[in-house]
């Protein structure tokens, strides 16, 4: 199986690494950063592309653009692994029409175009008969919407509540266990680089509400915008709020939120018992989902991470090549 | 509590007479007819509120009248929740806004924990309400929500219904 890779950062660097250490019989015939492009039809030297991002800080040739690897490559599938854009969904947008407009698979880990426009994108796979997946844009390793939409078929969700952002989690285990305050624990997760230096769409709740847009509208049937999402932040959490509850045997953890019988999706601070399986440590990412037949199923594990994203990223495009792909 | 009895006239009167006899006061006389139970029942709640060391008396007095006690509930108030409140309480006067939700008569706060801040920085409190049942822990949350909005205040919910 071939893939072109848009966007060399962490997560498409990830990938890189992983597919030149596994022998997956993925090979990529080409990446594209901000900058260049490189299109190679037997494949990539992986080493030599990393050497040069990390000499040069471009991955390519600065005279090939990211749209000619998405339009000219040769390719069963692209993956979309450049920055979210939660407004207007480019560059991504942009990149994923035109591999899908060549009738070829996709594959991202890129929230803004499945929040934005996932039934548009779903409709041009579905009349050109190609597959386009999204595992890595929710919860990062944890396989939640392949849970969904596979394993747990059939189900009919009545709730599903989860800690969808690991830099606010981070910033409430520590004000928990430490007592620090807001300031101080976003300082820290800052210098860990589990906070961004804008950390607003973290702390404020947007990114766990687009997870739920996400979740909503491609898998619960919903039509949803962010600006159906009720959203509160943890910036005005204070250290006396977590002992308060403390003294009761709870915490405060971010909760995204959704039932759709009530067609209700919320991003809030909320109370909740220790022992609850919600409470998870630092960055990690948890979700429970409450369905009629299998009952509750929580899911815990890494959220976000170079290799961790990546994991998502292949087993979407082995999820692909083992239904669609010969001949590979 | 809830009593059931025979769905024929004067039973209800039957049933609260000896309530006010010891002194309770009745809240609320809730019927339903139980699709589960015989045809001639009919289920009545009735929510009170009774002097310590009473309730003896009182399951004498019904016993008296024929009336049935299914179940009794000790406590009126038997939904609690508790939230977390966070922002400038005493400037915004906290204690009109634990008095709106007891001026409604379905729920009260029963418990407050404030912890006072440095000056001008926002305090935080948690206060526990109680109610009848659940519908009207859901209407003093709203209750809640409005006067947070108004005063720019911070409400914690809960996750589960505790
Ligand atoms: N990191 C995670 O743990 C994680 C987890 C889940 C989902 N995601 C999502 O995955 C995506 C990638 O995340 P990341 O952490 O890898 O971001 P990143 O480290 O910032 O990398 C983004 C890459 O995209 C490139 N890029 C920017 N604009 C481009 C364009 N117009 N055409 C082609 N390439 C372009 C950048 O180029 P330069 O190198 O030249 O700047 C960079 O290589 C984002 O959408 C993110 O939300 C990330």
């Amino acid at each position: 199986m071939r893939i072109a890779l848009l966007g060399f950062g962490s997560v498409g660097q990830g990938i890189a690494r992983a597919l030149r250490e596994k022998d997956l019989g993925i090979s990529i015939t080409g990446i594209a950063d901000s900058r260049s492009g490189l299109i190679a039809p037997g494949g990539i030297d992986i080493d030599a592309a990393l050497a040069q991002k990390r000499e040069l800080g471009y991955c390519g040739d600065p005279s090939v653009r990211p749209m000619d690897v998405a339009l000219l490559a040769e390719y069963d599938a692209l993956v979309e692994v450049t920055p979210t854009d939660v407004i207007t969904g480019e560059p991504a947008l942009t990149h994923i029409r035109a591999a899908l407009g060549r009738g070829r698979h996709v594959v991202t880990s890129n929230k803004g175009p499945i929040a934005l426009a996932y039934d548009d994108l779903i409709a041009e796979a579905e009349s050109r008969h190609v597959s386009l997946r999204y595992e890595a844009t929710v919860c990062g390793a944890i396989p939640i919407i392949h849970a969904l939409q596979e394993g747990l078929a059939g189900n009919r969700v009545k709730r599903l509540s989860g800690v969808l952002n690991g830099t606010c989690n981070y910033i409430l285990t520590r004000m928990s266990d430490e007592g620090l305050t807001y300031e101080q624990a976003l300082m820290e997760a800052r210098e860990l680089g589990y906070a961004e230096a804008d950390p607003t769409y973290d702390v404020k709740g947007i990114d766990a509400a687009i997870k739920l847009v996400i979740l909503a509208n491609t898998i619960l049937h919903m039509d949803k915008a962010l600006d159906d999402v009720q959203i509160t932040g943890i910036d005005l959490l204070t250290p006396d709020a977590l002992r308060l509850a403390e003294e009761q045997e709870m915490t405060i953890r971010l909760i995204g939120e959704i039932i759709p019988d009530e067609d209700i999706l919320r991003v809030s601070p909320r109370i909740i018992g220790k022992a609850h399986p919600l409470v998870v440590e630092g960055t990690l990412n948890a979700v429970t989902v409450d369905t009629d037949m299998a009952g509750e199923i929580t899911f815990i594990g890494k959220g976000a991470g170079s290799v961790e994203t990546a994991s998502a990223i292949i087993g979407d495009l082995l999820f692909i090549r083992d239904r669609y792909v010969t001949g590979t | 509590m809830k009593l059931e009895m025979k769905d024929t006239p004067g039973q209800l009167v039957a049933a609260l007479k000896p309530i006010s006899a010891v002194g309770g006061n009745i809240l609320a006389v809730i019927h339903q007819r139980d699709a589960l139970s015989t045809a001639e029942t009919l289920d009545v709640q009735i929510v009170l509120e009774l002097p310590e060391g009473r309730l003896e008396r009182l399951l004498e007095l019904l016993r008296e009248q024929n009336v049935g006690v299914v179940r009794i509930g000790e406590e009126r108030l038997l939904e609690k929740r508790s939230f977390i409140l966070i922002g400038h309480l005493m400037h915004t006067d906290l204690g009109d806004t634990v008095d709106r939700i007891d001026r409604t008569g379905f729920a009260e706060v029963t418990e407050m924990s404030l912890v006072m801040p440095a000056i001008n920085a926002p305090s935080s409190a948690r206060i526990t309400i109680r109610s009848i049942n659940i519908d009207d822990m859901k209407s003093a949350l709203t209750i809640l929500q409005n006067v947070a909005a108004e005063k720019d205040l911070l409400v914690i919910e809960p996750l589960e219904e505790m």
